[in-house]
């Protein structure tokens, strides 16, 4: 198989997996400083055992996360080599800010929350609980500015790379670097603020940290909906619903006015991915496909249902639905996304997070009204809709990242001076600057053959698979469990010499139960 | 500042990262490779993975900035050394992924074989890591076949030779070592008399493995000396290193097992610190041609890039430094189970 497609295929798959725990962990972890600050304030136990119960969760979810990271750090060297080369620059940088600025510090302060609640001051336990969710806030930050960078490159510039040659006078001096009559290019910073602050950075940021608010939000929702329902834990569940269900709303509500924005933005710079978002063929009128299934043959959408003008109206605010929006035949075909995924995936992510809307909107009028717990049926839509929340936020990334092909690193284009259309070549067609941006397929690393690319793709599958598996268990387990009762000498308080008690506590049980299996079920 | 010297800088502190990861995240692989030999019941095995419990991941951040420093400040050597160790590299994340979700799931039920199976999982996973990070050095040492774009051009069983897994046992036993005393100092009672034998036996497995490993890369490998002759005061680093390692069963004998660790930690600074040494100027030697090797001149960033680099360490390192003190001194004193245990 063709190496490119195996890279792209490998990549695909390994951040998605790794991209199902940081949204769990970032949204939990401002859902368990809330809870702690609480606790801190109120001393009431209820807000400590809930407090505990996510940190149990939060550390499994931590784990992998963890490890599935490291793989997306390690394969931009292993599998995308050439495109280290191009972007290592830039782009390197964003990630080494990363490690030291977020990494050091979740993991850092995690430990005193998942291990030391009872080692130190309940005032350094709230301290460390805060570093922990502003850590994973951190780490979202630098890979998105990242993205961001090579979605609408800023910040700049792409230069031949200089080596030690000989000049035309004979002397040695720096000539351009030329490999079997290739000049080597790469991109390097000429200003950071404009690099980490590109066209995107700001709406794909609050984009991304949004959706982990949704995730976190949408993860409590179904875990206490589900309690409410069986009636289990009903003083936990009712505390950690109704918290999570406003944080829910607003982030619901904060994607859809947020990602409204997002649109025109990506429009204005990648108008090829809008046209390609909404199978938009023809430079004109943009209609608003609500069902529909794009056919490139044929160029236009097949069984399409929609409002004529819609997104003319999404993209300009334009109340006359008319406006012309630039098309797929304004490009080559060779500089078009993928039709089909980019189309679908957008509309996942639209059409979920507009029930997303509806469903909390509901949730909360119906509390309002005092009579949710009647409402079984959206309990149980509750407990399920975690699954299409998590559908939500990958589709996302698919769009934006499939929409973004054939390029790694996604050269700029210029818009006429009316600003509505524009700049093209002499056939109708936007000519790019090949030398601006870097194609997908010339990404890859020339050192690693197909098979080592299929290898190392199955290995990953298994992998992951079992992985998913043994955690679906796990954390259905606890679950199941649930958050335990509080014993007295656990509650916080700084007037004891906690740290000597639960010593002296230890020590006795490991004496007394040594042989009986323990550990944080 | 010229851009020779900002590259020696950041070479410099790309040794930093490496050695405070080798110090570090070693003593948790350590304690992987010896954890189903020296400990023997649930409880001990427990005592053994909550030893390292809080404090393992932050050690494994020591890896991801020296992987995020390399990619932005010498890009062509990240490119070209993970995608010449393709498949030991996804070995070695499997690796770590191994040793990752042991410590997490092993103690979420009590049944005897799913126990068993994290454990093995905990050891194969630490014992692995060790063995490929040592190898991946043993062959940086000698150098690849690599094109003039920096692209290897070998197969993976050139660079499996006998000096590299060499490198890689000793790099297992060091570790094991230096985990064994780590856990000496962490535990009391019947475990730490039995871990007592522990340190003994893989101090003497390192000790043989060292010889054969000196005389071997001063003998057969060119690099590592070549420059002793320019800069002699070089020699004062395996001097260092050979009384450390004398301080190491001086200290056990004496029943300071804080000393032996201090100077299991240094050994492991020289070793890594003789390593770069060696390779200086080049990340990656080429075997082929040397004018295509990839050296902290031609592989480096701009000068723009390595000084804003500079600016997040001056700002980021402090920070780091005094949590990692910090979580340390949380942590300190023997290992106790409590209710969050793993
Ligand atoms: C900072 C960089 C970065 C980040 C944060 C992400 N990606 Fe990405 N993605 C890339 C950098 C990248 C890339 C290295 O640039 C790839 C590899 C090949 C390509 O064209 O772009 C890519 C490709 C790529 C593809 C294949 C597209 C195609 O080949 O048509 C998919 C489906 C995703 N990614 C999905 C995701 C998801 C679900 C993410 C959520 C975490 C994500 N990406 C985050
Ligand atoms: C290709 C892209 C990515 C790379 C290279 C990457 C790299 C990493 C690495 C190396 C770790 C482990 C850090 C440690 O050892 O503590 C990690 C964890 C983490 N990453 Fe990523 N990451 C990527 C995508 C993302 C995205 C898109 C987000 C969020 C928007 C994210 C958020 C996090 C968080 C919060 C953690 C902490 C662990 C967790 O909470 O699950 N990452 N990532
Ligand atoms: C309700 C209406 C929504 C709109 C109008 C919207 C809009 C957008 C737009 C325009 C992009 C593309 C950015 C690009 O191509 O560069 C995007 C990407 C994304 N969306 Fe949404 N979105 C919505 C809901 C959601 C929901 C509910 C989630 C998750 C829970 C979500 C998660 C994401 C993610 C993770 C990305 C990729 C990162 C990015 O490029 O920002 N979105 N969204």
């Amino acid at each position: 198989m063709d190496i490119v497609l195996l890279s792209r295929l490998q990549f695909a798959f390994t951040v998605s997996f790794h991209y199902i725990f940081p949204p769990l962990t970032i949204g939990l972890g401002i859902i368990i400083a809330y809870l702690e600050t609480k606790y801190y304030f109120t001393k009431k136990p209820i807000f400590a055992k809930a407090c505990q119960f996510w940190v149990k969760i939060f550390v499994l979810n931590f784990a992998i996360g963890v490890a599935s990271g490291i793989v997306m750090e390690f394969q931009f060297g292993t599998n995308w080599a050439s495109y280290s080369r191009f972007v290592g620059d830039v782009f390197g940088s964003a990630l080494a800010a990363e490690g030291i600025f977020a990494f050091f510090l979740e993991s850092g302060f995690l430990a005193v929350v998942a291990f030391g609640r009872q080692m130190v001051h309940a005032g350094f336990y709230l301290f460390s609980v805060y570093m922990v969710a502003m850590g994973s806030i951190f780490s979202a930050i630098w890979i998105v500015v990242a993205n961001s960078w090579q979605q609408t490159p800023a910040g700049h510039h792409v230069v031949n790379i200089m080596r030690e040659g000989t000049l035309p006078d004979g002397s040695t001096g720096m000539i351009p670097w030329v490999v079997d009559g290739v000049l080597q290019r790469r991109a390097e910073i000429v200003n950071f603020v404009e690099m980490v602050f590109n066209h995107s950075t700001v709406y794909r940021l609050s984009h991304v940290l949004l959706g982990c608010l949704a995730v976190g939000a949408f993860h409590v929702l179904s875990i206490s909906a589900y309690y409410m329902l069986k009636g289990k834990h009903p003083e936990f569940a009712r505390h950690s619903f109704n918290g999570a269900l406003i944080m829910a709303f607003v982030a619901s509500l904060g994607l859809g006015i947020n990602g409204h924005f997002q649109a025109q933005n990506v429009y204005e710079y990648q108008p090829v991915k809008m046209a390609a978002y909404e199978g938009h063929f023809e430079t004109g009128r943009g209609d608003l496909h609500l069902i529909g299934w794009p056919n490139g043959e044929e160029e236009r959408v097949d069984y399409a249902i929609g409002i004529p003008g819609g997104l003319s109206f999404l993209l300009f605010d334009d109340i006359t639905f008319s406006k012309p929006v630039v098309g797929l035949d304004r490009f080559k075909k060779e500089d078009q996304p993928p039709l089909v995924i980019s189309f679908f995936s957008w509309r996942a992510m639209v059409g979920l997070g507009s029930l997303m809307i509806l469903l909390t909107g509901l949730g909360l009028f119906y509390n309002w009204r005092g009579n949710l717990k009647e409402k079984r049926w959206l309990l149980w839509c509750f407990v399920f809709a975690i699954g299409f929340v998590m559908v939500a936020n990958h589709s996302g990334w698919i769009s934006a990242e499939v929409g973004r092909q054939p390029w790694t690193v996604n050269p700029p284009v210029t818009w006429d001076e009316t600003g509505e259309d524009l700049v093209v070549g002499a056939d109708g067609k936007v000519e790019y600057n090949e030398a601006e941006g870097l194609r997908t397929e010339n990404s890859i690393s020339a050192a690693v053959t197909p098979a080592e690319a299929l290898t190392s793709l199955i290995l990953f599958v298994i992998l992951y698979i079992a992985l998913t598996a043994v955690w679906i268990f796990v954390l259905d387990r606890k679950i199941r469990t649930g958050p335990v009762p509080l014993g007295p000498d656990e509650v916080h308080d700084d007037a004891y010499g906690m740290r000597q008690a639960t010593i002296d506590k230890q020590h006795a049980r490991l004496s007394s139960d040594d042989d009986e299996k323990g550990g944080a079920v | 500042m010229s851009p020779e010297i900002l590259c020696i800088i950041w070479f410099i502190i790309l040794n930093v990262l490496l050695i405070g990861y080798a110090i570090l995240d070693g003593f948790d692989l350590g304690v992987g490779i010896v954890h189903p030999f020296a400990a023997k019941t649930d409880t001990e095995r427990r005592l053994v993975m909550n030893s390292i419990g809080p404090l393992w991941d932050g050690n494994e951040v020591w890896l991801v900035t020296f992987g995020g420093a390399l990619f932005a400040m010498f890009p062509n050597a990240y490119a070209s050394i993970f995608s010449a160790f393709y498949l030991p590299f996804v070995l070695l994340l499997f690796a770590l992924i191994f040793r990752a979700v042991s410590l997490e799931f092993r103690s979420k039920r009590t049944s005897g074989a799913w126990r068993s199976f994290w454990d093995f999982l905990f050891f194969l996973g630490s014992t692995l890591s060790a063995l490929l990070f040592g190898v991946a050095v043993g062959a940086l040492m000698q150098g690849l076949n690599i094109s003039e774009l920096g692209d290897y051009q070998g197969t993976l069983l050139d660079m499996v030779t006998p000096f590299s897994l060499l490198v890689g046992l000793f790099t297992v036993a060091l570790l094991a070592m230096h985990g064994s005393i780590y856990l000496y100092l962490k535990t009391e009672g019947e475990l730490q008399e039995r871990l007592h034998g522990w340190m003994w036996g893989t101090f003497y497995v390192y000790l043989a493995f060292f010889v054969v490993v000196t005389l071997y890369s001063t003998i057969l490998v060119d690099a590592s000396l070549k420059h002793f002759t320019d800069y002699p005061i070089l020699w004062l680093v395996p001097m260092l290193n050979v009384l450390a390692i004398a301080n190491i069963p001086r200290a056990i004998s004496q029943h300071r097992p804080f000393y032996a660790f201090i100077s299991s930690s240094c050994t492991i600074a020289a070793l890594v610190f003789l390593f770069s040494a060696a390779l200086y100027p080049n990340l990656l030697p080429a075997t082929n041609n040397p004018d295509y090797a990839i050296t902290i001149f031609n592989a480096a960033s701009s000068p723009l890039t390595q000084k804003i680099g500079l600016i997040i360490v001056a700002i980021g390192m402090p920070l780091v430094l005094s949590y990692t003190i910090l979580i340390y001194w949380t942590f300190r004193g023997k290992v106790e189970l409590g209710e969050d245990s793993y």
